[in-house]
C-alpha cells in the first residue's frame, strides 16, 4: 500500500515530522515501512522560465537561440532544438547543474559556437507522463501554464515533490489498505488529533427508486449493497491534484468518474464500481450466485467461466460484474456515458477469495474484500463519491440512495480487564493509558461494565489478547521490559536417537565425509535411471497434487537417486574425489488420507581413489562405536542398483537392516557418473534399535597372549566370513583376537584358489596359556578348517 | 713413587687435553686405570712401600686417582652434549612445510549452524522435537487458528498431498502436536525442513529449515519473550548485539512479533549488509494464541507461552555471507569445504 505524505494531511497533522522519523515511528507501531520513495528525488534544479526572446541559431537551420527569464539575476541564453519554443512561453528551463531523470547532468557549453546556459526541457525529459499531465503535449518542449511563477521549482508543478511511504500491510489489517486508515494509525502513533469530514453534496432531484431497482439474493456473500445514480455525467479528465494522488499510489489516472471510485478505493478503503445505466437491462441490479458454466467476459476482455460458488452482480439479462473482483466489459465507462449507478458493496470476503482464485484474478478490490471490509464503510464511501462528482462538476446526483443489507456478523464485545492485560504483556501499563490508546483507535469503552466495544472496521480484534496487542503496540514493545522466565525448570538434553545421530556424523566426517542436504522430493524417473522394477514397492510413492515441476513430483521411497545426482553434478564439477553423506528421511506411503512413514535413512556414497572396502569400513565404523557386534554382511546379487558381484545385503538378528555395494555401471552412466561409484543405505532406526547403549566395562586380564600365523589355501569363492565363522568357533573362548593380514590370488597359487592369511590371538582371563595349548587350537583349527571348507595349509 | 704419580697425573692431563672423543677419552681411562693401568699398577705397587710412606702416598693416588676419575667424567659429559648438539643440528627441519592431516570432512554448514542453535537453546533448558514433513492440514494450519480460505494461507504457497494432507508450510504445527502430548511446563524447540512452492532462485527454495520454539507455563508473559530471545542473540551474535521487536501478525500468536538484530557487520550504523537499516530480521514471534492453547487442550486462562520461527539458511547465510540460497542444495565439494 503506497501513501502519498501530503495526503494524510487531509486527516491529520504531522508537520515536522521527516520522512525517514515517520517511517520508523510506524514501523515500531505495526504498519511496516518497506520504504520511502521521493517522487522527484532524480530532477534537481530545473526551475520554471519565461522565453524573453527566441531567434535562429545563425549557423543553424533548426536550432533557436533564446533568452530566458529564469527569476534571478539576469536572463540566461539557452539554445533550443524544439521546433514549438516560442517568445512569451512559461517553460521548466534545467539550468547549469541540473540533474534529470535516467542521470543526465545539465552544464553550460556552447552549440555551433553559441553559449548556452542550460536546457529547456520536454514531458519527456522530466520523465513526466501523460497521465500525470492530463493530456497528450505537443511535440517539443513542455509548455506550462502562463500562471505558474517563474523561478519556482517545476517539481512543485506536477507534485512531484512529494514523498510516498510504502507499507507492508498485514493480512489481519483491512482498514490498513486505505489512506484514512493509515491516517488512524499515523494519528495514534504521534499522539495527534485524527478526524475525517462528513462528505456533503447536495441532491438535485429525481428518484433514485424510479431509475433503478436493487435486490440481495444470497444475504451471506452480500452482506451490503449501497448505491446511488449521478446523472447528466460530462466524463473529461479529472483535475490535476487528483492525477497526482492517484499516480503517486501507482494508479493510472483514466477519466473523472473512473477516477472518483479509484480514489475512493484508495481514500477509503472500500472498492467502488461504476455501471453505465443504459447497459443494465431492465434497470435491475441481482445480486445473486452466478449459473454453473455461466460466462461474463470482464473489463479486461478475457471470457470468464463461472460456477454457483461465484457471486455475480446481475441485470435483468445477464451477469455485469463478478462480485468484488471485476466489472463486466459491458457496463463498463464510455466516453459518452451519461448516467452511472455507482455500487458501494461489502462481499464475504472467503467467496470473493475463492471467486478470484479460480477465475485467476486478483484486483486491487478482490484483494481487499478477501480480507474482510467494514460493511459501515459502505455509505461513507458512496458519500465522498458523490462530494467528489459535485466537486469536480461531472455530474447529478440523484436524489435517494438504495442501501441494501444482507446478513452481518453482530458486532463484538470484549471483556476489559486491564489486570490480565499487564500480567500478559508483563507491563504496568495505567488503565488510563490503555482508554488513550482505545480512544485513538476508536475502541469504545464501558467503565461501568468494563466491556470493550472494537469498531467495525477491526475485524482482527475479536478477543482479549488482540487487544493486549493493541496496547502493546502504542505503549511500545520497546518500553516492554525482558525479563528472564520463573517457573519450573526443564532439562534440555538430546533424545538417544538424536545423540547417535550426532555420533554417526562425527564418525563419517571423521573419515573424510562431508555431508550433504538433499531435496526430498524428485522426479518418478529417477526410479527408471535406478533401474528399479515397474512392479517395485519402491515405485508406491507420495505424490505431490501441485508439483512447481515433475522434477520435484514425488516425495523419494530410496535416497540412492538424491546422492546419485549429487554425486553426478560433483562429478560434473570435476571434483576428482567425493564421499559424501546424509541423514535424510524417504517417505512410504501408508494408507490414503493417512501420513505416510517418514523413516530415517543414512546414506553414503563415493567415487574416486576409493573401493567398496571403503565404505564397508566406514559402515564397520558406524558399528563399532555403536557397539553393534552382531552385523553379518552376505553377498547381494539381485538389487538393480548395484554390482551383482560387488554387493552386500547387511542383516542384524536376521534383518535387513540395509545395503553397500559398487553402484550398477549402467546407473552411474544414467546419473552421468563417469567412474565407478560406491553406495551404502541403511535403516537409521534399525541401527538405532541395534545399537547398544549400556556398555559394561570388562577386566582387564594381566596374563600374556600367544599368537598363532594361519596361512591357508582355499576355493576363490570361500567368502573369509565363512572361514572366521570356522575359524572363532574352533577356536572358541581362548581365541581373543582374529586379524586377516593377507589375501592373495596368483603365483605359487593353483587356480580357483586363493591364499588367506591371519594373525590369531590367544589368551585365557585367569592363566599364561602355554605355548603348546596354542598349537593345539592351532591344529584344531586347521583341522575344522580342512574338513568345512577343504582348506589346505600353504 | 710420588714422582711417579705426579708424572702420571700431568701425563694424563696433558692427554685428557687432546681427547675430543668418547672413545679417546675410554682409552685414557683404560690406559692409566684400567685393571692393567699404570695408575693401577701404582697402586698395586704399594704394598712395597714402607707402612710409613704408604698412608701418604696412598692418599696421594687416591687424591690422583679420583681427580683424574672426575676429569674424564667432565671431558665425558661436555664431549656427549656437543654430540647431542652436533646431532640436533643435523636434525633441523623445514618448519614451514606442510603438515601431515588426517582427511576429515565436514559437517554441511546448515547442520553447523543448526548445532550451534541446538546447543544455545538446550543450555536454557530446551529439549529438541522431531515431527512429520508430510502432515495434516489441522495441524498445519486449522489448529494454528488458519482456516480454510484464510489469506495468510496466501503467503505461503502449498504443496498438497491429498485434501487433508500438505506439506508443512512451516514447523509450527509441531507447537500443536507438542501440546496435545505433553502437560506444561512446556520449552522444547522443533528445527526441520518445510515445504513452500517457491521456484527456486538465490532467494527462494521450495525446501528450506526452521527451528521453532515453543515455551508454555503459568505466568509466562511477553517481557519473558523478549528476554529469552534477547538472550538467544546475544549468545549467537555476542553481548554487544541488540535487538529490537517490531509488531507484526502470524494467525497463531497474538501479540505477535518479528524481532531484528543490530548489523553484525556495521553495528547499527546501516550499510551494504543491513540495505542501510541498521537491522537484520532474524525471527518471527508471539505469545500463543489462546485458541491454539485451548485447541490443545490447555487451558489459556491457566496457561500462557510464546512461540518463536527461526529461518536455518537465513542465519547461515548472514553468519558465513553466502549469497545464493542454491549453494546449500547443490553439495558442491568445493562449497562443504569451506566451512
Amino acid at each position: 500500500m503506497k501513501l502519498p505524505m501530503s495526503w494524510l494531511s487531509d486527516y491529520t497533522d504531522i508537520g515536522g515530522i521527516d520522512p525517514k522519523s515517520y517511517a520508523d515511528r510506524l514501523t515500531m507501531t505495526g504498519s511496516k515501512v518497506e520504504g520511502v520513495e521521493n517522487l522527484g528525488a532524480d530532477i534537481d534544479k530545473v526551475v520554471v522560465g519565461q522565453v524573453l526572446t527566441c531567434e535562429m541559431h545563425p549557423d543553424s537551420d533548426h536550432l533557436h537561440v533564446c533568452t530566458v527569464d529564469v527569476g534571478e539575476g539576469e536572463p540566461i541564453q539557452i539554445v533550443c532544438g524544439a521546433p514549438n519554443v516560442a517568445a512569451g512561453q512559461k517553460v521548466p528551463v534545467a539550468l547549469n547543474g541540473a540533474s534529470l531523470p535516467g542521470g543526465v547532468k545539465i552544464k553550460k557549453g556552447k552549440l555551433r559556437g553559441v553559449l548556452s546556459n542550460g536546457m529547456i526541457c520536454s514531458a519527456d525529459e522530466l520523465g513526466i507522463e501523460n497521465s500525470r499531465l492530463g493530456y497528450e503535449p505537443e511535440y517539443g518542449i513542455l509548455v506550462l501554464p502562463d500562471d505558474a511563477e517563474i523561478g519556482g521549482d517545476v517539481k512543485d508543478l506536477f507534485g512531484l515533490n512529494e514523498n510516498v511511504v510504502e507499507f507492508e500491510i498485514t493480512s489481519n489489517r483491512p482498514d490498513c489498505f486505505s489512506i484514512i486508515g493509515l491516517a488512524r494509525e499515523t494519528a495514534a502513533s504521534f499522539k495527534k488529533p485524527f478526524s475525517v469530514h462528513k462528505p456533503t453534496f447536495t441532491e438535485a432531484g429525481g428518484d433514485i427508486n424510479d431509475m433503478i431497482g436493487i435486490e440481495i439474493i444470497d444475504k451471506d456473500k452480500c452482506k451490503r449493497y449501497s448505491s446511488r445514480v449521478v446523472k447528466n455525467v460530462k466524463i473529461a479528465p479529472s483535475p490535476k491534484w487528483m492525477r497526482e494522488r492517484l499516480e503517486a499510489c501507482g494508479v493510472r489516472a483514466i477519466n473523472n468518474i473512473v477516477d472518483i471510485t479509484n480514489y475512493v478505493l484508495l481514500e477509503y478503503g472500500q472498492p467502488m464500481h461504476a455501471f453505465d445505466i443504459r447497459d443494465l437491462a431492465g434497470r435491475r441490479i441481482t445480486v445473486r450466485r452466478a449459473g454453473d458454466g455461466e460466462t461474463i467476459k470482464t473489463l479486461d476482455g478475457q471470457d470468464r467461466s463461472l460456477t454457483s460458488d461465484d457471486l455475480v452482480i446481475s441485470d435483468a439479462e445477464r451477469a455485469v460484474a463478478v462480485a468484488g473482483v471485476m466489472g463486466g466489459f459491458n457496463s463498463e465507462i464510455k466516453d459518452d456515458t451519461t448516467t452511472v449507478v455507482f455500487e458501494s458493496a461489502m462481499f464475504d470476503a472467503a467467496s470473493v477469495r475463492l471467486t478470484a482464485q479460480r477465475v485467476g484474478l486478483r484486483t486491487e478490490a478482490s484483494s481487499r474484500y478477501e480480507k474482510g471490509l467494514d460493511y459501515n464503510n459502505t455509505v461513507p464511501a458512496l458519500d465522498r463519491a458523490c462530494e467528489l462528482v459535485q466537486e469536480l462538476c461531472c455530474g447529478e446526483i440523484v436524489t435517494g440512495m438504495i442501501d441494501v443489507m444482507g446478513n452481518v456478523e453482530p458486532p463484538v464485545e470484549i471483556k476489559f480487564r486491564p489486570d490480565k492485560i499487564n500480567a500478559f504483556l508483563g507491563t504496568d501499563v495505567s488503565v488510563e493509558q490503555m482508554c488513550d490508546i482505545f480512544a485513538a483507535l476508536r475502541i469504545e469503552v464501558d467503565m461501568n461494565s468494563m466491556t470493550l466495544y472494537p469498531p467495525s472496521f477491526r475485524p482482527d480484534l475479536r478477543a482479549e489478547a488482540d487487544i493486549a496487542e493493541e496496547v502493546a503496540r502504542f505503549y511500545g514493545y520497546d518500553r516492554i521490559p525482558t525479563t528472564l522466565m520463573s517457573g519450573a525448570a526443564t532439562s534440555g538434553i538430546l533424545t538417544p536417537e538424536q545423540r547417535t545421530e550426532r555420533d554417526i556424523a562425527a564418525i563419517l566426517t571423521s573419515q573424510g565425509m562431508y555431508e550433504i542436504y538433499t531435496y526430498t522430493f524428485q522426479s518418478p524417473s529417477v526410479l527408471d535411471k535406478l533401474n528399479i522394477p515397474t512392479d517395485s514397492p519402491l515405485r508406491e510413492q507420495v505424490k505431490i497434487t501441485n508439483p512447481l515441476g515433475e522434477d520435484t513430483s514425488v516425495m523419494r521411497t530410496t535416497m540412492a537417486g538424491s546422492m546419485l545426482q549429487t554425486l553426478g553434478r560433483n562429478f560434473n564439477y570435476k571434483n576428482k574425489s567425493a564421499k559424501l553423506f546424509e541423514i535424510g528421511r524417504v517417505y512410504i506411503p501408508t494408507e490414503a488420507g493417512r501420513l505416510p512413514d517418514e523413516n530415517p535413512t543414512l546414506m553414503i556414497g563415493m567415487y574416486g581413489n576409493v573401493d567398496f572396502y571403503d565404505v564397508k569400513g566406514a559402515v564397520e565404523e558406524i558399528f563399532e562405536r555403536l557397539h553393534i557386534s552382531d552385523a553379518e554382511f552376505e553377498r547381494v546379487t539381485d538389487n538393480p542398483v548395484y554390482h551383482p558381484g560387488r554387493t552386500a545385503g547387511i542383516s542384524i538378528k536376521g534383518r535387513r537392516v540395509g545395503i553397500i555395494g559398487e553402484v550398477h555401471p549402467s546407473v552411474a552412466r544414467n546419473f552421468e557418473i563417469g567412474t565407478k561409484a560406491y553406495m551404502g543405505e541403511l535403516d537409521f532406526t534399525a541401527i538405532f534399535k541395534a545399537a547398544k547403549h549400556d556398555v559394561k566395562y570388562r577386566q582387564l586380564t594381566r596374563f600374556p597372549s600367544v599368537t598363532r600365523d594361519f596361512s591357508i589355501v582355499v576355493d576363490k569363492m570361500t567368502p573369509v566370513a565363512a572361514i572366521e565363522k570356522v575359524m572363532k568357533k574352533a577356536g572358541g573362548k581362548l581365541l581373543s583376537k582374529l586379524e586377516l593380514s593377507d589375501v592373495y590370488t596368483g603365483k605359487q597359487i593353483p587356480s580357483g584358489k586363493k591364499s588367506v592369511m591371519y594373525k590369531a590371538e590367544f589368551k585365557a582371563p585367569d592363566r599364561s596359556l602355554t605355548g603348546e595349548e596354542a598349537d593345539n587350537l592351532h591344529a584344531k583349527i586347521v583341522k575344522n578348517l580342512g574338513r568345512e571348507l577343504n582348506a589346505e595349509l600353504r | 713413587m710420588k714422582e711417579k704419580l705426579e708424572q702420571i697425573r700431568a701425563a694424563v692431563e696433558s692427554a685428557l687435553k687432546n681427547a675430543d672423543a668418547m672413545e679417546a677419552l675410554e682409552d685414557i681411562r683404560i690406559k692409566y686405570m684400567g685393571k692393567k693401568g699404570e695408575l693401577t699398577a701404582v697402586l698395586k705397587g704399594m704394598g712395597k712401600l714402607s707402612p710409613d710412606e704408604r698412608p701418604k702416598i696412598g692418599a696421594l693416588a687416591n687424591e690422583i686417582r679420583q681427580k683424574l676419575e672426575r676429569e674424564i667424567d667432565e671431558r665425558k659429559t661436555a664431549i656427549a652434549a656437543a654430540i647431542e648438539a652436533k646431532k640436533l643440528e643435523d636434525e633441523v627441519i623445514d618448519v614451514t612445510m606442510p603438515g601431515r592431516k588426517n582427511d576429515e570432512g565436514k559437517l554441511h554448514p546448515l547442520t553447523q549452524v543448526m548445532n550451534e542453535l541446538k546447543e544455545i537453546f538446550m543450555g536454557m533448558g530446551f529439549s529438541v522435537a522431531d515431527g512429520p514433513e508430510v502432515e495434516y492440514d489441522y495441524y498445519n494450519f486449522e489448529a494454528l487458528n488458519i482456516p480454510k480460505n484464510h489469506p495468510a494461507r496466501d503467503t505461503q504457497d502449498t504443496f498438497y498431498i491429498a485434501d487433508n494432507i500438505v506439506l508443512r508450510t512451516q514447523t509450527s504445527g509441531m507447537q500443536v502436536r507438542v501440546m496435545e502430548k505433553t502437560k506444561p511446563p512446556i520449552r522444547i524447540i522443533a528445527p526441520g525442513k518445510v515445504y513452500r512452492s517457491d521456484t527456486q532462485d538465490a532467494t527462494h527454495s521450495p525446501v528450506f529449515h526452521q527451528i521453532e520454539g515453543l515455551v508454555v507455563d503459568k505466568n509466562i508473559t511477553m517481557a519473558d519473550l523478549k528476554g529469552m530471545l534477547e538472550m538467544f542473540v546475544k549468545k549467537l551474535y555476542g553481548e554487544e548485539t541488540r535487538v529490537r521487536f517490531r509488531p507484526h501478525h502470524f494467525p497463531f500468536t497474538e501479540p505477535s512479533a518479528e524481532m531484528d538484530y543490530s548489523c553484525f557487520n556495521c553495528g547499527g550504523k546501516g550499510c551494504g549488509v543491513c540495505k542501510g537499516e541498521g537491522w537484520i530480521e532474524i525471527l518471527g514471534c508471539g505469545m500463543v494464541h489462546p485458541k491454539v492453547l485451548a485447541n490443545c487442550g490447555i487451558d489459556p486462562e491457566e496457561y500462557t507461552g510464546f512461540a518463536f520461527g527461526i529461518g536455518l539458511e537465513r542465519i547461515a547465510m548472514g553468519k558465513y555471507s553466502i549469497n545464493d540460497l542454491r549453494l546449500f542444495f547443490e553439495n558442491d565439494l568445493r562449497f562443504l569445504e569451506q566451512f
